[in-house]
């Protein structure tokens, strides 16, 4: 077996991606907070975007089964909160991917202190912020339900924490 | 540090999010608006997640599994505040409960993230976040339906006056509240009590609802040292019977 590298197991796991927005990957949403490698044992470091999201497991799983794939058996996956997930850890690139999937992406969590920025989150359709929060509460425990008042149509966003 | 008094202080806190995670999950299909039955299962999911997060810092310290610590303890080994466990009532209760719970939860996670102990400190710093949505519909919610019809206002008031001793139970002392406090591990309940009553009072004075003289309360304790009121075994027998048929069940 070759030498795998950090980049590697970073690459592999571009294609895990959140059970519930088929289109992000976990390094993008920021919930793999670090990988570590000795020899061929890897280690991996994660943490949930909500305490209670039951799809942590299933993320779990989901890492543990694509390092298998690639020949790796010595796997260790430990979640803890030592540096906790906010939604600014969600990339750049994870942003455009939400946007594109029709989930407006979270604005900057330390603007969350003003209730505006969940008054009038901005459309993911028409970008316009004519809009209105229906409940803080969504489908998912990290998804806000809004409606835009032009396209006249609900959307969800991606809570900012 | 004294793993005592700590797996006391893990015990309550944990005790109290589990217990009223599954009284707001009775909501599920209940609410009297969709949007509420969401919000209440949301908020119910946050706490039993956070509850489970709690269990099993207890269990790294040496206490039984989550689950086990969950659903196969009898009432007299909860120390849940007895506000937790009153059934749901109708919806102004549900409501107002929530109001003076997660008001003190905030505060009270608050104060943990800067815990001598670290991993209390660390899951802190998240649940406080995850609170701030719960608060945010609680003082929404009290400031709208406190200042809309008569029957809303009168209602609130009603379950307002019903519920204030109980929330008072919240803060019943612990034993081990000096050496917590010497070890900088909680700052304890009386310092969160005095910012709990500030901050309730500054929504409340939003609305038309009127909170009675402090000095005029009888709290309601016993909860924290395992003396509940009737209605806590039977929520247990209901949550662990769910347990006992499928104990590999995801919560
Ligand atoms: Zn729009």
């Amino acid at each position: 077996m070759q030498t795998i590298t950090k980049e590697d197991i970073y690459t592999w796991l571009e294609d895990v991606k959140d059970p519930e927005i088929p289109v992000l990957s976990l390094v993008d949403l920021g919930v793999i907070t670090n990988v570590t490698l000795d020899n061929n044992k890897v280690h991996i470091e994660m943490t949930p975007t909500f305490v209670g999201c039951p799809a942590m497991d299933m993320m779990k799983q989901d890492v543990s089964d694509m390092l298998r794939s690639k020949g790796i058996e010595d796997i260790s996956i430990n979640i803890s909160f030592k540096e906790p997930w906010t939604s600014d850890k969600i990339s750049e690139k994870g942003k455009q991917a939400l946007k594109q999937f029709g989930l407006a992406p979270p604005p900057p969590g330390n603007l969350f202190s003003d209730i505006d920025i969940l008054e009038h989150a901005a459309c993911p359709r028409c970008n316009g912020t004519n809009t209105d929060l229906k409940n803080p509460f969504g489908p998912t425990l990290c998804r806000s339900i809004h409606y835009c008042n032009d396209c006249r149509e609900a959307f969800e966003q991606f809570k900012p924490l | 540090m004294d793993n005592l008094a700590l797996k006391e202080l893990l015990y309550k806190i944990a005790d109290d999010q589990l217990i009223l995670g599954h009284r707001n999950s009775e909501w599920t299909g209940m609410g009297p608006l969709l949007e509420e039955d969401i919000a209440f299962s949301s908020m119910a999911q946050d706490k039993i997640g956070q509850s489970h997060a709690l269990y099993s810092i207890l269990h790294e310290l040496g206490e039984q599994d989550p689950d086990t610590i969950a659903f196969t303890r009898n009432a007299e080994q909860f120390h849940n505040c007895i506000l937790t466990e009153l059934p749901n009532g109708e919806y102004d209760f549900s409501l107002m409960r929530h109001f003076f719970y997660d008001t003190a939860e905030i505060i009270r996670f608050d104060m943990l993230t800067v815990s001598s102990y670290k991993p209390l400190a660390e899951l802190a710093v998240k649940v406080r976040a995850e609170l701030r949505y719960h608060t945010l519909h609680a003082n929404t919610w009290i400031k709208q339906l406190g200042n809309a019809t008569e029957e809303s206002i009168a209602r609130l008031q009603r379950s307002l006056d019903h519920a204030l001793p109980y929330a008072l139970g919240i803060f019943e002392e612990s034993p081990y509240e000096k050496q917590l406090i010497a070890d900088g591990i909680f700052e304890g309940e009386v310092a969160l009590m005095e910012n709990w009553k500030n901050r309730v009072e500054e929504i409340i004075e939003q609305t038309q609802l009127h909170l009675p003289g402090w000095s005029t309360l009888n709290p309601v304790y016993g909860g924290r040292s395992g003396k509940h009121s009737e209605h806590l075994q039977p929520l247990l027998d209901e949550m662990s019977e769910v347990f006992k048929i499928d104990p590999g069940a995801e919560w």
